[in-house]
């Protein structure tokens, strides 16, 4: 492809070659390629899991890397074989790199973040005795410094207000400042960096990069919206599953067939019982207007649903988005607003007894953190919340109830052999057991509720393919056997479209659009880069990566 | 915001705003005369502010209130011990006793900054623990080291079985040595008032010490550090070391305080004078309105002022009210408790508040732009 004539380009400033990295058996980069010329902005591209922050952190010797076992491949650097034992080897030889989360410390001022460990002094005799951090900051070289990364930036902000007061547009391009100023940086890497941002602080941003990139600046830019990667950046690398799928510059090609790229899966995986039912003539179960839910990382701006009764609905849309957070706000985990009724009442918010009373239940995708508890034993952790909420499991007496043990037994017992949980018995202690078998009890705990409608976030995350059938299963078998209208939550994909009747693309906190499980998957991959679909619209999924899809 | 604003403030100074009115009802009640609080306020001040300025350094480090500065005044006490079996005196014995102090108080200071950095997060309880622990170390050290393993001759030193030291030592020689350096005297309500300037000249200098070494590239990662250790970390900053000479640091200053604390008294109990040094030290600094996080220069002098004028007229008010001046006493120890816990349950609520008021406006914040985007 076109890449190759890139790395023997002259100007060829990093390339990477044949890169390849497993993590214990799962292999999650395979043999990746690519390079980044002077001034180039290249697009890293690709799913949660492709494996993106991987190949980043083996460019940026980051220790989880090297804690695992390290890496195949070489990396180039100006030519040179290269290879960082620390990120503090790869920042001296010049790679920044700007991560998704700030690193940003609140109480101090922009300046003094912009130069945060590498601030000038004002040199003093005191040196020889005490070290060079005896030495008196130099505040108006610092400003001097900082205003000078700022500029070259092309933005303007106050760079002596604290951070904690500032919108969050500004701090990212804090974090790019600090990056430009430490002289030796030729390239940056930028991981989501318009994720949390406005359209109008992005388009700032972008061009910012364009400013940097014109000064002889190398760029990495990873970004989910890929209209953003169209407008800004040259050339386009996709990642799926661990491999490059596509090396191409961006202007031979189009949003549409990038997103085709990223999640085109081969036909033998899908296509398992993708069931086709009409659902608008059902009740209204669920209802959702405005909800706005203050998750860290999963942050809800707006959200509006109609879930109908006995149906299972999907939740899909990448990391960070905010599905996690639609079914934490709506149980009452986290801070949440806006108005949602069930079945016609409206449902306290920020409430999470008044949740379950009035019949929803939840499986969270943290089932240590609030899941399980850990030390208790496996029927104690099923029958816990219905023993609180529904006094079942008890032996009254007068003035005092005591737990019937026997009820419990037999409700875990029936669980246990109904989904196949692997263990000693029903006394053995709920951490004992491997992830995929918590994450059995933690349906069990929730069917046990009998529940009208059930949430479940994740609910295949970190367990084996045998357990996932088993637990996807299980979700099937109670919404048909029982009735249970199902909101599954999931970063996958495959595995949603195999359960769901109806799935809601997630991005950037609100609802990008509603499919059919059945919808062709690149219409799943433009509502997760931002863009939109066109209900009528539908472009087959064919075997050989459509390139004639492009509008 | 206006609102909120006062508030905070409020919440802030709640502590001194309560301390000056017991301060000003004790006065009252104890019938003290005027000239003599003004010199009670004079000497006290000389006497204990130095071991309050030793608090702020680990404050800035986040490091919480450092209850392990008793390791510092134990290297002064011990090193004033020598001094005083060796027979210098005067200003030259206390400035031995002080350059002593150094090695002796960096040593138990890296000990102790050690122990904190295995235990980041929970200083406060861990230092404080840590005294105990250092006080069993000194008894068994001048209890039986001394006189026996480490020479010390002088007969009014030494326990009459020929080892360990005196419960009670004079200081009679030292005495005053640096109060006396300098010494104003004027003439205020028509009494005479003495005036240590000597002392408050050493304080003042370390005072400006603090203020330029907030300036200092070390104080700027010390500040670093206490607002995220994963950022500085990132950074570059050495945390650990960092940490480790906040508290190294904060236990030389702790020495010598307690020594210019001793030359005032006059004597050295032996095997308690150490005991309070940092309870009261600390307690002094929040009654000044510091908080665990955040220590001032003004903190420190308001609060040695506050507190310590409730601590010497809290007996006589004790007595004017009920006729039994233990109970004044008694008031006074459980006022210094009290306003530590205090301090520690608001600081709590204090986090809890702001991240509620952080929240709220986030939302409104939300609310605000989907009403702007429906419209």
């Amino acid at each position: 492809m076109t890449g190759d004539d890139m790395t023997d380009d002259p100007g060829g400033l990093f390339r990477c070659e044949g890169i390849s990295k497993a993590f214990g058996d799962t292999r999650v980069l395979t043999d990746v390629s690519f390079s980044v010329g002077r001034g180039e902005v290249v697009a890293l591209v690709g799913e949660n899991g492709a494996g993106k922050s991987t190949l980043m952190n083996i460019c940026f010797g980051m220790p989880s890397i090297i804690e695992t076992g390290g890496y195949s491949g070489q990396l180039y650097l100006d030519g040179q074989p290269v290879r960082f034992g620390s990120p503090k080897e790869a920042l001296e030889a010049g790679i920044g790199m700007v991560h998704q989360e700030f690193s940003l410390i609140p109480g101090f001022t922009g300046t003094e973040n912009i130069l945060l460990n590498r601030e000038p002094v004002n040199r003093s005799l005191l040196e020889s005795v005490f070290g060079g951090r005896i030495n008196a900051l130099d505040r108006p070289r610092m400003e001097e410094r900082a205003g000078t990364a700022l500029s070259k930036l092309g933005v303007t902000l106050d760079q002596q207000t604290h951070v904690s007061q500032m919108p969050v547009g500004n701090k990212q391009f804090l974090e790019i400042a600090r990056e430009i100023d430490r002289s030796r940086t030729r390239l940056l890497v930028l991981d989501e960096p318009t994720a949390v941002l406005a359209e109008s602080e992005a388009s700032i941003l972008l061009e910012a990069i364009r400013k940097l990139a014109a000064d002889g600046l190398g760029i990495i830019f990873i970004s989910h919206r890929l209209r953003e990667v169209m407008e800004l950046c040259h050339k386009v690398v996709v990642l799926r599953d661990g491999h490059k799928v596509a090396e191409m510059p961006t202007r031979e090609t189009s949003v549409r067939q990038i997103a085709a790229f990223m999640v085109h899966r081969d036909k033998e995986e899908a296509e398992e019982q993708r069931v086709a039912k009409d659902f608008s003539a059902a009740p209204t179960a669920l209802s959702v207007r405005h909800l706005w839910v203050d998750m860290p990382g999963e942050r809800v701006d707006d959200v509006n649903l109609e879930i109908r009764e006995n149906e299972i609905f999907g939740l899909a849309g990448l990391a960070g988005q905010g599905k996690l957070g639609i079914p934490a706000g709506i149980m009452g985990l986290k801070p949440a607003g806006g108005e949602v009724d069930f079945y016609g009442q409206k449902l306290p918010l920020n409430d999470p007894r008044a949740c379950l009373a009035a019949g929803l239940a939840f499986v969270s995708e943290d089932r240590r953190g609030v899941g399980l508890l850990l030390a208790e034993s496996i029927q104690m952790n099923i029958g816990f919340t219905a023993m609180q909420l529904q006094k079942q499991f008890l032996k009254n007496y007068f003035l005092f109830a005591t737990v019937d043990e026997a009820a419990l037994e037999k409700n875990a017992l029936k669980y246990i052999d109904e989904l196949a949980i692997k263990c000693s018995g029903p006394l053995q202690k709920a951490g004992h057991l491997s992830g995929g078998n918590q994450q059995k009890v933690c349906l069990a705990k929730a069917f046990t509720l009998a529940p009208r409608l059930m949430f479940v976030s994740e609910p295949t995350r970190g367990i084996d393919v045998g357990a996932k059938a088993l637990v996807l299963n299980a979700l099937r078998r109670y919404n048909q056997e029982l009735g249970t209208t199902v909101v599954v939550t999931s970063s996958e994909l495959e595995e949603l479209r195999s359960v769901c009747h109806r799935i809601a693309v997630i991005n950037e906190g609100r609802v990008a659009g509603i499919l059919p499980a059945s919808a062709p998957l690149e219409h799943f991959g433009l509502l997760m880069s931002g863009e939109e679909v066109e209900p009528e619209a539908s472009a087959p999924c064919g075997e050989a990566v459509p390139a004639e899809v492009g509008a | 915001m206006g609102g909120h604003k006062l508030e905070t403030f409020l919440l802030n100074s709640i502590i001194p705003i309560i301390f000056l009115g017991l301060s000003a009802g004790a006065i009252y009640l104890s019938g003290y005369s005027a000239a003599y609080v003004v010199q009670e306020v004079f000497t006290r001040l000389g006497r204990n502010l130095f071991l309050v300025l030793a608090l702020i350094i680990p404050i800035m480090a986040g490091m919480g209130l450092n209850f392990g500065m008793v390791l510092g005044a134990m290297a002064g006490q011990i090193a004033l011990i020598m001094v005083v079996d060796w027979a210098v005196i005067g200003l030259p014995g206390l400035l031995l006793a002080s350059i002593m102090s150094v090695p002796l108080a960096i040593v138990f200071g890296i000990l102790a900054g050690m122990v904190l950095n295995r235990a980041k997060g929970s200083e406060m309880v861990t230092s404080f623990i840590l005294g105990f622990f250092a006080k069993g170390v000194y008894d068994l050290t001048v209890l039986f080291g001394m006189g026996s393993i480490i020479p010390v001759d002088n007969p009014e030193l030494v326990l009459s079985r020929g080892f360990g030291i005196r419960n009670a030592v004079s200081l009679i020689d030292t005495r005053g040595a640096l109060d006396q350096m300098i010494m104003l005297n004027i003439e205020m309500f028509g009494q005479p008032i003495q005036i240590p300037l000597g002392t408050y000249l050493v304080i003042a200098l370390f005072g400006l010490l603090i203020v330029w070494f907030r300036r200092t590239k070390l104080g700027q990662d010390m500040r670093a550090v206490s607002q995220s250790m994963p950022v500085a970390q990132a950074a570059g900053i050495n945390v650990d070391r960092t940490r480790l000479l906040a508290i190294v640091i904060s236990t030389v200053l702790g020495a010598f305080g307690q020594l210019i604390y001793l030359q005032n008294m006059g004597t050295l109990s032996t095997y308690n004078s150490h005991d309070q040094a940092a309870m009261y030290a600390i307690a002094a600094l929040l009654v000044g309105g510091a908080s665990v996080t955040r220590a001032t220069l003004v903190n420190a002098v308001v609060g040695v002022l506050l507190f310590h004028i409730l601590f010497f007229s809290a007996p006589m008010a004790g007595k004017a009210m009920l006729g039994k001046a233990e109970i004044g006493e008694y008031f006074r120890v459980f006022i210094a408790y009290g306003v530590i816990a205090a301090a520690l349950v608001l600081h709590a609520w204090r986090r809890r508040r702001s991240e509620s008021i952080a929240l709220k406006a986030a939302a409104q914040n939300l609310a605000a732009r989907q009403a702007g985007e429906s419209a």
